[in-house]
């Protein structure tokens, strides 16, 4: 009997479209997650089904012809659930780095302070070459105490490495600013600041990885 | 290269840079470095000529900022290249490597991409003629097999990107290759006609509905220009 493989669906935002206003506008993230992460919800689920059905056949070449769909969208769908869930209205308290006390006092351990992380931040996602993401990442020690670190990734690579645990990610590519931005991505670099929720930075920080993607197994 | 708007450009440059013998007393001079300078080529048609394929909005955008940034940011690189290797300083040069690969490669791309657009008065979505018509027929049974081809090249491109007809410098056929991000088309291939994937192409006119800018640019290609750099 072949295997059935779950069926993922849109988690829905925690927030209205247009509450990160003005930081990012309500037609931008309308489209951003009814469409953008919506497509990578439908293209998941038919590469998985797909996927159902070559393991099913013993079809060895079709599985791995599959894999690149699979982490492209399967990415897609990691990353937008973290990143919906990683912003917060700039007005709430959830926006405050002071939700974060644990985590801010890492940050100043690891940069020095806020301003230098956030500088840091900022020339790694700036300097992504097309299209991907910039994330900060904790990284759980086996030996050593954990570490913090900035990564970026292309396209829709997702961080799922071992003892490796998302703390809050920035979406990159171009659908995620640009009918507002325009070409000017570095301010919206600057105004993201603004809307990071730092409530849920501090519980992934305080977590572990499996904890960060709770939200994709509330989504099957 | 075979774009006319990269002549005295990025390549040249790179040439003359890569064949001085001396390249520590030219990067002094300066001289090698200030001829070579990479520099915005003009559209051969108004920002909202294309319209309504591609917006006069997008077009200003794509040329006077896109384009120029890459220009910008090439010609930043190639002069610390320039130095890096008058230094000889190994290392600064490898550490450069992916920049130019990146700004270059935008330069190179838009240069041969505005070429491959044009309005429909001056030809835009005429059908090939010649050689290049007939090879396409051979290779993809019809003008709209290639078109066909090239659109599902497009659509499956993860990221940003390029999807090129290219023509193997080897034997001579054309194909249909896909580059990420600003990788140009370079090697055993050359570029005959390109088609830019990456949103800030299409993004302000067709948000998600990349399918439909792919289906509507096909409308104001310019089959002359490939049919130039066709060997
Ligand atoms: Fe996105
Ligand atoms: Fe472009």
């Amino acid at each position: 009997m072949a295997y059935k493989p779950h069926t993922y669906s849109l988690p829905p935002l925690g927030y209205e479209y247009n509450a990160l206003e003005p930081h990012i506008s309500a037609q931008i993230m309308e489209l951003h997650h009814s469409k953008h992460h919506n497509t990578y919800i439908t293209s998941l689920n038919a590469a998985l089904s797909n996927l159902a059905t070559a393991s099913a056949a013993g079809d060895v070449p079709g599985q791995i012809a599959l894999q690149p769909l699979i982490k492209f969208h399967g990415g897609g769908h990691i990353n937008h659930s973290l990143f919906w869930q990683n912003l917060a209205p700039a007005s709430s308290a959830e926006a405050k780095p002071s939700s974060a006390p644990k985590l801010t006092e890492a940050i100043k351990q690891t940069w020095g302070d806020e301003a230098a992380f956030r500088e840091a931040f900022k020339a790694a996602l700036l300097g992504i070459q097309g299209s991907g993401w910039g994330w900060l990442v904790k990284v759980e020690g086996a030996t050593k105490d954990d570490r913090l670190t900035i990564v970026t990734t292309k396209d829709q690579d997702p961080i799922v490495g071992k003892g490796e645990v998302p703390i809050f990610g920035v979406d990159m590519w171009e659908h995620a600013y640009y009918l507002q931005y325009l070409n000017g991505k570095a301010a919206y670099v600057d105004n993201i600041w603004n809307i990071i929720n730092w409530k849920t930075a501090e519980e992934r920080y305080l977590g572990k990885q499996g904890d960060a993607f709770k939200v994709l197994k509330a989504s099957m | 290269m075979s774009s006319t708007l990269l002549r005295t450009t990025a390549l040249r440059s790179a040439l003359r840079t890569a064949t001085t013998t001396s390249s520590k007393k030219a990067a002094l001079s300066g001289m090698t470095i200030t001829r070579g300078k990479a520099t915005l080529p003009d559209l051969p048609y108004d920002y909202g000529a294309l319209e309504p394929a591609i917006s006069g909005q997008i077009m200003e955008l794509h040329h006077s900022k896109h384009h120029n940034t890459y220009v910008t940011s090439l010609n930043n690189f190639s002069t610390q290249l320039a130095e890096a290797q008058a230094g000889q300083d190994y290392q600064k040069q490898i550490a450069l490597q992916p920049l130019i690969n990146f700004h270059g490669g935008g330069h190179i791309n838009h240069s041969l991409f505005w070429e491959n657009l044009a309005p429909k008065s001056q030809g835009g979505g005429e059908p090939p003629a010649g050689a290049l018509a007939k090879e396409i027929d051979e290779s993809f049974g019809s003008l709209d097999g290639l078109k066909e081809k090239m659109n599902t090249a497009l659509a499956g491109i993860q990221g940003s990107g390029w999807a090129w007809l290219v023509q193997d410098t080897q034997t001579g056929k054309i194909g249909i290759k896909t580059y990420a991000n600003q990788d140009p088309v370079v090697g055993q291939f050359r570029p005959l006609l390109g088609i830019d994937a990456w949103e800030h192409a299409y993004y302000l006119q067709y948000q998600n509905r990349k399918a439909e800018y792919f289906g509507a640019i096909w409308d104001v290609i310019n089959w002359k220009a490939a049919e130039k750099r066709f060997k």
